[in-house]
């Protein structure tokens, strides 16, 4: 317990420590370190949890357990690279006088603040300080998408503010009903751990829990894009800088689904039927579909793989729907690998469009010419997220697939169109811009690819051979979380 | 179980959340800011007052705490920077002509006949007749999100979404007289954090179009034009 | 015996409906800093114009002569219907409120046409405007009123009253709103300032007085009287359903008088705030009129819902 403590606090202080002396030279480093001995904590936390079980601290306000455990190590993870990238990007960013030393106070500070939210979504036991704390990750990074005040940003932003925090309401009436539903049976006192719900799950009202998944899910899905409620994640992740861009898509979409599967356990322990699954995987399959068909009429790169966001998190709704084990170990697959490459991809999509000076694809050409291996790692980036063996993403929609094919096979057609036109849609696009001929002008930049190769390396790592203590963990998860081992 | 079987308090109490409903119907149209910005501030004292209310007649303590942060955020704090934003950039004066009126209160009473059919079984599950003031508290959510729909000013857009957090304040005070302290002064904090970059916002807006309309951001589409 | 105490009760009625005018002016000039004429003024004014002699228009059919006299019948009967002083009378026990809606109806349905009746600009105008308020006046009017009778569970008005002093004190979400809406809708029916000043002079502006601009003599006079009679019942229909407290609930001399004095005291409360809104307030422009009555109208259905909502049995 003393590791979460720390990693709480360590986050905190980074914020005031940032707020203070961010806008001095080469603060990024701080930044990195912070991340880095973050990551240190959450690794020391899971050996602590692989070691000794499920973790909860006195009080019950914080709980570790095998589903939670893994989502830490990969958000300090992705937070970790993501600093190591983005420490030389901002320098170049400032180089080119885009952004002034004193908004890197803010960007830092923010960044720090975002990492304390998403550390506190994911250890708490509260589902009060959950909604609090996905409340608070969106206003953190609010101000980081309009960080270049440009007017396209600023609308953005106002969108993804107005967006989110109404989406996110719908969640705290869910909550409250959840609440309402729990304090029926009996102690208020700890009505809201989800540790005790969950032991206590048979017991509370099914009616009353299912107008409160109703509620959860919108809410919650508003912020992990689920459509129809995703338009500001497109503009969101295309304004802000392109560290933001890869941290939320990497890192809070899978926040906003731990907190949807969190609710959809106690959901399913309550309700005997199948409710929750059905919404979830139809709402998941709408949005897999709608993404996949936006992005072929896509002019902009990261509005590109905002759109492979929601279509993968669409993908991972469905998979948690459909329940089951099988599914179930393909969502948890999923959304690791996803993170990863995503990350990845916005690392080399940010280098890609410094080094040609504009996010519209019409204008970046030749990237395997004029910097290979920002090139190479774009291209290879996505044929990992479009699903190409043997990358993870090919393994875990793969098993998707067949635990579509084994429960409900008349929805397999929809699933191999809609990653057939995402396919199409990503390589359309992404072809002419690593190909082609190489532009006059344009030089290469100073660019660390390091946290873009370690990804896609893991990412290939965990398609071809998932480790056993990796595979361990998730099959500990798809027993928590669907009731059946693998 | 009838209205007039209650004792005083529960009485008084759904009196109450019927002239918190009424409140969020008079915004909805309401044309001028500062009017509006008033209407909010009312809406925040009735339901500082139920909240005291309840807590006298429940004998909850804590809920007297939360009176009191309802009252310091919504009645003082939030209003008073919103005033102060409108009063410093001169939008006292404009008058936002809304079109619609008629279609846009008639489409908020049907809002209010969603909401309690949406809530019936739950409210059925409890014999306690305050519950029934749940149904009031879900349709004061949607009312403000049809007062973010129809209006076009941004500070309209502000009210609308902490008039969305008096709803959910209130369905947690009807239904299980407050959540546990540490989930509500999360939740003030978020409100109150919101409220600052709403202001921060502002200004950023008004920098760069030169107006608080927001139909005048629509420089991202979804494909270029 | 009590058909006796229903003839006396309904003349009283009558009989001090031009006292309530003399008091609101009263009042009214109180506010604004004018001495007042004395409380019998309205009698005196009524006097004078019953001794004169009515010109009557060459263009005016019969309608414009029989009209006041219908006016004035069915406001005398609308007075009988609403319990002013006892509850259990016979006449308010024998017609319900959607009646005494249809009295409304049927004067004013006569005051329009005997304001087109002549031909003039002003009278048509007039009978258009009110016909206007009052399409939109009646729902709202009929919602508020019908909340009263769902809880009463009758839509007579004396047994509503009786329910209500039945219950004792009863804080109601749903009576707040129909108070509301009917006190908005009594302003709009009988041509008070915020939606008609009834002592304007500008044609342009009237709408109650542009339909009775051709009248003169012992019509004006019966038409006058007639619209002090709608203001009085108005003010008895929001006091006695509201706050019925000290009605008369049987039909000794000691209860009469309690009542009596119960809704003067009542009346006087009621024309001393209408006063005061009317000093207070400008009055609207004629297509505000629509949104003060939507809202009005509103404030309806609200109290409807309150009452299922709030209120009613699982």
């Amino acid at each position: 317990m003393i590791a979460v403590y720390s990693l709480l606090l360590l986050s905190a202080a980074g914020i005031v420590f940032f707020a203070l002396s961010g806008h001095k030279d080469n603060i990024g480093k701080f930044n990195t370190r912070i991340n880095g001995i973050s990551l240190l904590i959450t690794v020391i936390l899971a050996m602590t949890v692989f070691n000794q079980g499920t973790l909860l601290s006195s009080g019950k306000a914080f709980l570790i357990d095998s589903f939670n455990v893994y989502l830490i190590v990969l958000t300090a993870f992705v937070g970790f690279t993501t600093s190591l990238f983005s420490e030389p990007y901002m320098a170049h960013e400032i180089e080119l006088g885009k952004l002034t030393q004193s908004r890197l106070k803010l960007y830092y500070s923010m960044y720090q603040g975002f990492m304390l939210a998403m550390y506190l979504v994911l250890t708490t036991n509260n589902m009060g300080i959950m909604w609090v704390a996905m409340e608070g990750a969106t206003l953190a990074t609010v101000l980081l998408v309009s960080l270049y005040r440009t007017p396209e940003s600023i609308e953005a932003a106002w969108k993804y503010f107005i967006l989110c925090g109404v989406g996110i309401a719908q969640a705290l009436f869910g909550t409250i009903l959840l609440y309402y539903a729990a304090s029926q049976i009996g102690d208020s006192e700890n009505a809201l751990l989800w540790s005790v719900l969950h032991e206590h799950a048979t017991e509370l009202n099914p009616d009353i829990l299912e107008i409160a998944f109703v509620f959860l899910l919108i809410g919650y899905g508003t912020k992990m894009g689920l459509v129809p409620l995703h338009n500001w994640l497109p503009d969101a992740h295309s304004e802000g800088p392109t560290p933001m861009s890869a941290v939320l898509s990497g890192l809070l979409l899978n926040d906003a689904l731990y907190a949807v599967i969190r609710n959809k356990m106690l959901i399913d322990g309550a309700t005997q039927n199948h409710i929750a699954g059905y919404l979830m995987m139809g709402f998941g399959l709408v949005s897999f579909l709608v993404a996949a068909l936006f992005l072929h009429r896509q002019k902009d790169i990261k509005r590109l793989f905002s759109y492979s966001s929601i279509e993968h998190m669409g993908l991972m709704t469905f998979a948690f729907g459909i329940g089951g084990s099988l599914a179930t170990f393909a969502g948890l697959l999923h959304m690791t690998v996803h993170s990863l490459v995503k990350s990845a991809i916005f690392v080399t999509v940010g280098h890609a469009s410094q080094i040609s000076g504009t996010q519209k694809m019409t204008g970046i050409r030749g990237l395997i010419k004029t910097q290979p291996k920002v090139g190479w790692g774009l291209l290879i980036g996505t044929l990992a997220i479009a699903g190409f063996p043997p990358f993870g993403v090919f393994t875990s929609e793969f098993l998707v697939l067949l635990a579509t094919m084994h429960e409900y096979p008349w929805l397999t057609p929809f699933l191999l169109l809609g990653i057939g036109i995402a396919f199409a849609g990503l390589f359309r696009h992404v072809q002419p811009m690593v190909y082609g001929v190489k532009p006059e002008g344009k030089i290469a930049i100073k660019a660390n690819l390091l946290p873009v190769m370690v990804h896609l390396g893991l990412a290939l790592w965990l398609g071809l051979a998932i480790p056993h203590f990796l595979s361990d963990w998730f099959s500990q998860a798809t027993l928590l979380i669907s009731g059946s081992a693998l | 179980m009838n209205i007039e079987s209650q004792d005083f308090y529960t009485q008084a109490i759904l009196s109450m959340s019927a002239l918190v409903g009424l409140t969020s119907f008079l915004m909805l149209g309401q044309g001028r800011l500062l009017r509006l910005i008033f209407v909010f501030a009312l809406q925040g004292l009735l339901l500082t007052l139920t909240t005291g209310l309840c807590a006298y007649s429940l004998d909850n303590p804590h809920l007297y705490i939360s009176a009191v942060l309802t009252f310091s955020l919504k009645v003082i704090f939030i209003p008073w920077m919103l005033q102060k934003q409108v009063l410093d950039m001169n939008m006292h004066r404009d008058v936002e002509a809304l079109k619609n009126n008629t279609s846009v209160m008639l489409s908020g009473a049907s809002l209010m006949v969603f909401s309690y059919y949406v809530l019936q079984p739950i409210i059925h599950t409890s014999s306690m007749i305050m519950l029934n003031a749940l149904a009031v508290s879900l349709s004061v959510v949607l009312l403000g999100l049809l007062l973010m729909i129809s209006h076009r000013q941004a500070v309209a857009h502000v009210v609308g979404f902490m008039s969305i957090e008096n709803g959910l304040f209130f369905a947690a005070i009807v239904s299980t007289n407050g959540m546990p302290m540490v989930v509500e002064l999360g939740v003030a904090f978020d409100v109150l954090v919101a409220a600052v970059l709403f202001g921060i916002f502002f200004l950023h807006i008004r920098t760069s179009i030169d107006s608080l309309d927001v139909d005048l951001m629509n420089k991202l589409h979804e494909v270029d034009k | 015996m009590n058909w006796l105490m229903a003839i006396i009760q309904t003349a009283l009625f009558v009989a001090l409906a031009p006292l309530l005018m003399g008091f609101l002016k009263f009042c009214k000039c109180l506010l604004q800093n004018r001495s007042a004429p004395s409380f019998l003024q309205p009698y005196r004014d009524l006097l004078k114009l019953t001794r004169k002699q009515p010109v009557i228009s060459e263009d005016a059919s019969w309608l414009f002569c029989v009209a006041p006299y219908l006016i004035f019948t069915a406001m005398i009967l609308a007075a009988s219907v609403v319990p002013f002083i006892a509850i259990d009378l016979p006449t308010s026990a024998e017609a319900d409120v959607i009646v005494l809606v249809g009295f409304f109806a049927f004067a004013r349905f006569f005051l329009a046409l005997a304001g087109l009746d002549i031909g003039t600009a002003f009278g048509g105008m007039g009978s258009s405007r009110e016909m206007t308020i009052s399409s939109l006046a009646e729902p709202a009017m009929l919602m508020a009123v019908f909340t009263l009778t769902m809880t009463a569970s009758t839509t007579n008005l004396s047994g509503a009253i009786e329910h209500v002093i039945q219950e004792g004190l009863i804080l109601r979400p749903s009576f707040v709103f129909a108070l509301f809406a009917l006190i908005l809708v009594a302003i709009a029916e009988t041509g008070r300032i915020p939606v008609d000043n009834p002592s304007t002079h500008l044609e342009l502006t009237m709408i109650h007085e542009a339909m009775i601009l051709e009248y003169s003599g012992r019509h004006l006079a019966l038409i006058e009287w007639a619209s002090a009679l709608k203001l009085m019942l108005y003010g008895v229909l929001i006091s006695n359903i509201f706050f019925p407290w000290g009605m008369a609930e049987s039909f000794t001399l000691s209860a009469l008088g309690y009542g009596l004095l119960a809704i003067v005291s009542k009346l006087i409360v009621l024309c001393v705030f209408l006063a005061l809104a009317e000093t207070a307030v400008a009055k609207m422009r004629l297509f505000r009129v629509q949104e003060y009555l939507g809202f009005a109208y509103l404030l309806g259905v609200l109290g409807m819902l309150s009452h299922i909502i709030l209120e009613s049995t699982r």
